[in-house]
């Protein structure tokens, strides 16, 4: 190295920022083509009807109109459920709907105009008759006979009913356990709001037969593998999926959708270019929402304080269609996190996933993983008042122990490693744990309700390995591809198949490979979102980037010094044993002036004028890297919250973060994730809410009725840190970009229960805005 | 019926017919061909089409071209002169003020405006600033950060 600070763990700026802070980047929306169409999607009014007739003859005929499609023309398979459950009902989920209709935004036309305007105006002019029928959006009523039935093939409109760990044990550690715990638990519906809405624009070349599709994608070699494979039945080599700069995910942006399929099957139809681009009454309709589980929980202690089992049952809902890893998500990414940080003797887990007349739910931040977390850390804060003993030290005496690991815990799951004593003590001075408690008996008196909330959470990174994976339902693998290209001059290409949509991977990416290289970052360029140049990837969710792409591309910079070591070796007539490589040079063992420089090994390499027998020219690798197992990144997370009792306003006072997210990159990076992690998770907390009425309406459609966080409402977080470098990968790093989310959401509800605690509260279920809140303070009053 | 406008953006003249119903936004975007101005509402809730109109900050998504006839108008692509980065562009990047970049742009002209207004915001009075703009990335404490960043480097501190 030339410099004495390494770039793998050095707050280096992002290399992306350039073209972002002077507006010039190039989202979905920002690329034009010649010849280009413009597609609206005309949407069900109805949560569920008959769809008697749809007349398109005015919308034909009007102004600047191309095309009109309905669900009788695009005869396409259906979007494709990407993680298959024992037992699972998956009923078809048509492009444009067939039939019927299931939750208000579903598409059933596509009108193609040479303008948006033009299409819009046209949309206007579809005549769709329908026959409106009962709807049913609340997950548990929906799972019932007598509840108003979506499929005709899906009794009681269950599709999976799924269990983890074992009950007969866990019922039989509640019969003889001191104190239980109940609490009936509304993970309530998110909606996720990316900034940058969905956007596709496809392209169909008739002269060749290629399809290019740019889409705001997490993932494009999974859009394109599923919707060639499944939806389109086009050949997957004459597809390109092209994923630029996307302006955020958090989930919403893995799935595949009917939109990016129609304007497909559009494009080739038409042979012209097509784009959509939604607007965001069509993200909160259309975009596939996060969580909504409705939850009995209960939590057994002995007499000390320690916990012996923890019993659960969810109604998951699902929406109206599974959409692409729905299954996973209130399953394997939930009841598996069950036991959190604790050591919990038996645990049983019963899921119904169910479907309901509203727009389909997956993964959104977190992923399940929230929702247990939430669990878990409000059980153990009603199990701390319930036992008269402080949450911090509840925590402690259940923490699994650090000597445990690796830990297998009765749900599945083995955590690679763990010290979370640590981490929850640096929390607590931190935040002056004791010094809070006296603030806030001194609080109490004066009638001011101060609430300290902690949440002490596991979060399980980069799904793996692709066997487990498939064992468990998945219908894909859960590996990472990275191809490295030397070039002749020394230059280095990194081919990821982890795509960036805010992670920085341009940044972090590049200091990974200039650090194992010893190579300035200037001569390392990272390529992603093109399987137009990538060979395979599988892209970015679970917290995933850094541990599985970011170790593919370690795993294929090792083979890349193998060979240089090999040419060095022959070069300088040594052993190759004998080389060794370090700042960017080639040398021999114990005789540093024996040196060949990474550029005259590269060069050799291409020149090909004097390489060892047999060995190929050209210095390149490409690897596909399946991990051992996920990561398990963990922390402790402290809020301090003020609520006004009067107006049931909460003030965050304090936001204390310290994660463990093993190896770190680039720290100013993942600070940043963390930061927008809490935010979301406390935006869950206290404010964000996707309601359904009673007839499937969505009454928060809009930014005016769906409330974000804002600035002026989050304060300043004080974030740490802990390392416990993860031993399943070559580097040592867990995950970073969903912890925020998974802890905040716990600690802001535990704070403000600890609030009004003196007021006799336990429990608000989520969002807890000021009216839910006032009105528990009034009931709690009349008690 | 379309209406003749005439507008200056980036200090560079501008002459088209015009829908009358056409936006602003999308006259930037789609007509001058400038796309770093975002949509991310069309409500003027989310703040990513912020610009600068006449001296203020403005969401140009709920604002039609026609009424911006004879407009001075300033877009991101115009913040930086002769290569050198406005300070509020130097602090997103210097304080990692942006994640997925797609709310920033109008950030940085909220932060524009808002600097012109009170050279030396509080932490509150930036935070009360932009109620208007939404980022999911960031949890804003970056954004704050760049702000006052950018204020200490514009009073010459």
């Amino acid at each position: 190295m030339t410099t004495a600070t390494r770039l793998f763990g050095s707050a280096i700026k992002r290399r992306e920022d350039p073209r972002f802070i002077t507006g010039r980047g190039t989202y979905v929306d920002d690329v034009k083509l010649p010849g280009m169409t413009y597609a609206v999607f005309v949407r069900s009014p109805h949560a569920h009807a008959r769809i008697k007739s749809v007349n398109t003859a005015k919308t034909k005929s009007a102004p600047g109109v191309v095309a009109v499609f309905t669900g009788q023309d695009v005869q396409t398979g259906p979007l494709p459920c990407g993680w298959l459950l024992p037992g699972i009902k998956v009923p078809p989920r048509p492009v444009l709907a067939q039939g019927k209709v299931r939750y208000v935004g579903e598409p059933v036309a596509i009108v193609i105009a040479e303008s948006v305007y033009a299409a819009k105006d046209a949309g206007e002019l579809v005549d769709v008759q329908y026959e409106p029928l009962p709807a049913v959006t609340d997950g548990q009523k929906a799972h019932s006979k007598s509840a108003s039935q979506l499929f005709d093939d899906v009794p009681e409109n269950q599709s999976f009913d799924w269990n983890i760990g074992d009950k007969a044990k866990t019922d039989e550690a509640f019969k003889s356990a001191a104190k239980v715990v109940k609490q009936r638990l509304v993970n309530q519906r998110l909606i996720p709001n990316a900034i940058e809405p969905r956007a596709c624009l496809a392209s169909y070349m008739p002269a060749t037969g290629d399809l290019t599709l740019w889409v705001t994608s997490q993932n494009p070699h999974l859009h394109r593998l599923l919707m060639a494979a499944f939806v389109l039945g086009m050949p997957e080599h004459k597809m390109r999926v092209i994923a630029p700069d996307v302006g955020g995910g958090f989930g919403s942006k893995i799935f595949v959708y009917n939109e990016e399929v129609a304007v497909s099957w559009a494009s080739k139809a038409l042979g012209r270019p097509v784009k959509w681009t939604a607007e965001r009454r069509e993200s909160f309709l259309a975009d596939a929402h996060g969580r909504d589980h409705i939850t009995e929980a209960e939590m057994a202690f002995d007499q000390g304080g320690k916990i012996v089992g923890l019993r659960v049952s969810t109604h998951a809902n699902l929406g109206a269609y599974l959409s692409t890893f729905a299954p996973l998500v209130p399953s394997y990414l939930y009841g598996t996190l069950l036991s959190g940080v604790y050591t919990i003797p038996t645990i049983f887990c019963r899921v119904w996933g169910v479907l309901t007349n509203t727009a389909p739910v997956d993964a959104l931040r977190g992923a399940g993983r929230p929702e247990a977390t939430y669990l878990i850390e409000r059980l153990v804060d009603l199990g701390a008042r319930a036992l008269s003993m402080d949450p911090a030290e509840l925590r402690k005496k259940n923490f699994i122990p650090a000597d445990k690991f690796p830990y297998q815990t009765p749900v599945a799951f083995v955590y690679d490693s763990g010290n979370y004593g640590p981490a929850l003590d640096k929390a607590l001075e931190m935040v002056g744990y004791r010094k809070m408690r006296e603030e806030q008996e001194k609080a109490r008196k004066s009638g001011q309700c101060l609430g300290i909330g902690i949440s002490t959470y596991i979060e399980a990174c980069g799904p793996a390995p692709s066997a487990v994976a498939g064992s468990l339902g998945a219908q894909a693998g859960l590996w990472e591809s990275a191809c490295v290209r030397v070039h002749p001059t020394g230059m280095v290409t990194v081919f990821t198949g982890s795509h960036s949509h805010g992670q920085g991977h341009e940044t972090t990416f590049a200091q990974l490979v200039a650090d194992d290289l010893g190579i300035p970052m200037e001569q390392v360029e990272i390529v992603h979102g093109d399987t137009g140049a990538i060979p395979f990837g599988m892209g970015t969710y679970g917290s995933r980037s850094a541990a599985v792409g970011g170790s593919a591309i370690y795993v294929s910079l090792q083979k890349i010094k193998e060979k240089g070591r090999k040419i060095a070796a022959h070069l300088l007539e040594a052993a190759e044993g004998d080389i060794v490589f370090e700042g960017g040079k080639f040398s021999v063992k114990g005789s540093p002036d024996r040196a060949k420089a990474w550029g005259e090994v590269v060069l050799m390499a291409y020149l090909a004028h004097n390489l060892p027998q047999g060995m190929e020219p050209g210095l390149e690798v490409t690897s596909f890297y399946d991990p051992v197992n996920f990561t398990f990144p963990f922390g402790a997370h402290i809020a301090v919250v003020e609520v006004d009792p009067e107006t049931g306003n909460v003030k965050i006072l304090r936001y204390v973060a310290v994660d463990d997210v093993g190896k770190v990159i680039n720290p100013m990076i993942v600070d940043g994730m963390v930061h927008g992690g809490i935010a979301h998770g406390v935006g869950q907390a206290l404010w964000e809410w996707g309601v359904y009425d009673d007839n499937g309406q969505l009454l928060t459609a809009t930014l005016m009725d769906y409330a974000l966080p804002k600035a002026d409402q989050l304060p300043m977080y004080e974030t740490a840190r802990t390392v416990t470098p993860s031993p399943v990968n070559p580097i040592g790093v867990k995950g970073a970009g969903e912890t925020g989310t998974i802890a905040s959401t716990a600690a802001m509800a535990n704070a403000v229960m600890d609030a009004l605690a003196p007021l006799g509260v336990t429990h608000i279920d989520m969002p807890l805005t000021p009216s839910r809140i006032w009105q528990a303070v009034k009931a709690a009053g009349k008690k | 019926m379309k209406r003749q406008i005439k507008v200056t953006i980036n200090g560079v003249g501008y002459s088209h017919e015009v829908e009358p119903r056409l936006l602003l936004v999308h006259y930037i975007r789609e007509v001058v061909g400038l796309t770093g101005t975002h949509i991310g509402c069309d409500t003027s809730q989310c703040g990513a089409c912020t610009i600068m109109l006449n001296g203020m900050a403005v969401k140009c998504c709920t604002m039609l071209a026609v009424q911006a006839d004879g407009a001075e108008i300033l877009t991101i692509e115009g913040l930086a002169k002769d290569g050198q980065l406005h300070p509020i562009q130097e602090g997103f990047w210097e304080k990692h003020g942006l994640q997925c970049g797609y709310c920033t742009p109008g950030m940085i002209l909220a932060a524009y405006q808002m600097l012109q207004r009170s050279p030396n915001p509080s932490e509150a009075e930036i935070r009360h600033n932009l109620d208007g703009n939404l980022c999911r990335c960031t949890g804003y404490h970056n954004i704050v950060k760049s702000i006052q960043y950018a204020a200490q480097k514009m009073a010459g501190r």
